[in-house]
């Protein structure tokens, strides 16, 4: 079918939970994903910095699986159990917010790990709550417990942070790490926010124009704070790849250092 | 006045009346508090006047009996059990259309919304459909179906059919899109996708619809009843015109005013019910 024709394979368990080779996405003759190359490792967190319009929405719909309609050819190997957080919380507004997270889990014992779920990001005492009595903050951890119940392999998010206050962002990169810390799925973080990769990821990827152009790993031990040489010059690298010129800049470095 | 010598460039002051303060307050646009029972005042001038007017010989009683024949006739009509037979024989054509057009607009509208080719077979039919009014086919139903009971369902339930099948259609697809990918991500079935997703987003519409669908109910039955009966709240009401009886088609008339305004409250205490996630909303 389709998928055969696009190349589209989807293998199970090896080491590299994502491996993307020759990746071409295309909107009306306009090509999006042009020879992307990426692979995840297991347990690997990858964030994927980009200026809008490079294609990361693109490419993250392409590992969810959510690209019916559109054209391209590549090598595309995810696992089965791919898990996506949306930049909105998407939760069912007629659904109380266990039955969100439950949305779909199958098993007798399903509810018990929603409860659980909903416990690890701090709701236990919401469950019976509908979404619109939350706030933006609580919406968006009810959404990383209906993703972490399924115990994805690969968890796809796609800027899920950015609609959230920078105080709740913060609180919630805290809460992202020790999930994935618990849980250590493969993640592909999606944001155009550089402070952001550089203090969750292990990997940063840099996507411009369809293509990735910047691969680094942070390898800062320890806390990843904005005063360290490391971080700055990680930071700096990042946003000079990212076309952000040295003069558009905060100093924020500089009142650290 | 005494403010204005204070004023050098001469511009007017307002005296200070009682409660100075008074003069900053806005005048007032919007209608203001509403009044007790307000919602009743119309009704009750409306009962006055004809009470009024009856009573001071000003309605002739054969164009308009008085509210108290009204009154006294529904009450004979009660106690000898006519009134309650042809509400029998009313509510029944009237639950079993209503029962029939539900489920045929409610069936057409998931298919017609559901698949493209459903769409193309259902939705183009239906539009013609809702193009004729309804009661034009009584003629060609009378024909099909003869003149009994068969033939006023079928009117009561094509009645029903259109709304239900529009607003439920509507509703369903202006179901976000976003809800469609997070049910692909938590990889629904089709059938779960219906059950979560599609079934309690149309609600809102469908529920619509059935509001539309219980007056426009009423509506049809007093057509057909009309038309070849020997039962039924319009059958009464016909019989008593070739009489003369002004008094009975009030009787039929209010019955049928309270009927529509049950059925519509019923439809909207069980929206408040069942769509209680959106209350929450509106507060």
């Amino acid at each position: 079918m389709a998928a055969d024709t696009r190349g589209l394979t989807r293998t199970k368990r090896g080491r590299a939970a994502v491996r993307i080779h020759g990746l071409d996405r295309s909107f009306e003759n306009r090509k999006v994903l042009d020879g992307l190359e990426l692979s995840i490792r297991e347990g690997e967190f990858v964030a994927l910095l980009g200026r809008s319009g490079s294609g990361k929405s693109t490419l993250l719909r392409a590992l969810a699986g959510l690209d019916h309609l559109v054209d391209g050819k590549g090598v595309l190997s995810a696992p089965d159990n791919v898990s996506v957080v949306f930049q909105d919380a998407r939760l069912l507004p007629w659904k109380r917010v266990l039955d969100n997270v439950l949305l779909g889990l199958p098993g007798p014992d399903a509810r018990e790990r929603g409860r659980a779920a909903l416990a690890e990001v701090g709701l236990a005492d919401r469950e019976e709550a509908w979404p619109v009595e939350l706030s933006g903050g609580e919406q968006q951890r009810v959404s990383l417990a209906r993703s972490l119940v399924r115990e994805p392999e690969l968890l796809l998010a796609d800027e899920p942070f950015g609609a959230l206050d920078a105080l709740t962002r913060i609180r919630m990169h805290e809460l992202l790490r020790k999930l994935c810390e618990r849980h250590r799925p493969a993640v592909l973080l999606v944001t155009h926010d550089v402070d952001e990769a550089i203090e969750l990821a292990d990997r940063v990827a840099v996507l411009e124009e369809g293509r990735i152009t910047a691969d680094v790993a942070v390898g800062i031990e320890g806390p990843r704070r904005h005063g360290t040489p490391e971080y700055a010059a990680l930071r700096e690298g990042l946003l000079t790849r990212l076309g952000v010129e040295a003069q558009d800049r905060p100093i924020l470095e500089e009142a650290h250092a | 006045m005494t403010s204005v010598s204070t004023q050098p460039l001469g511009r007017l002051t307002r005296p200070a009346r009682r409660g100075a303060s008074r003069s900053t307050a806005r005048r007032r646009l919007a209608p203001g508090r509403p009044v007790p029972y307000g919602k009743a005042l119309g009704p009750l001038l409306l009962l006055a006047v004809w009470s009024a007017g009856s009573a001071a010989g000003l309605i002739e009683p054969r164009s308009l009996s008085a509210p108290w024949t009204v009154v006294t006739t529904a009450g004979d009509l009660i106690e000898d059990g006519r009134l309650q037979s042809h509400l029998a024989a009313s509510a029944q054509r009237a639950l079993l259309g209503l029962l029939f057009g539900t489920a045929a607009g409610l069936l057409l509208a998931l298919l017609s919304g559901l698949s493209r080719l459903g769409e193309g077979v259902i939705d183009g039919p239906v539009q013609i459909k809702r193009a004729i009014p309804s009661l034009a086919l009584v003629p060609l139903l009378i024909l099909w179906l003869g003149i009994g009971e068969t033939m006023k369902v079928v009117t009561v339930s094509l009645v029903v059919l259109v709304p239900v099948y529009i607003h439920t259609h509507n509703g369903l697809r202006s179901i976000d899109n976003r809800y469609v990918e997070l049910s692909e991500t938590v990889r629904l079935s089709r059938w779960q996708f219906v059950r979560h997703v599609v079934l309690p987003g149309t609600l809102p519409g469908f529920l619509l619809g059935m509001r539309f669908a219980v007056t426009a109910t009423w509506l049809a039955l007093v057509v057909v009843e009309q038309v070849n009966a020997t039962s039924g709240l319009g059958y009464m009401m016909e019989l008593a015109r070739t009489y003369g009886q002004t008094e009975i088609i009030i009787v039929g008339l209010v019955v049928y005013g309270l009927l529509g305004l049950a059925s519509d409250g019923l439809v909207r205490l069980t929206e408040r019910k069942v769509l209680s996630w959106r209350r929450t909303l509106a507060g």
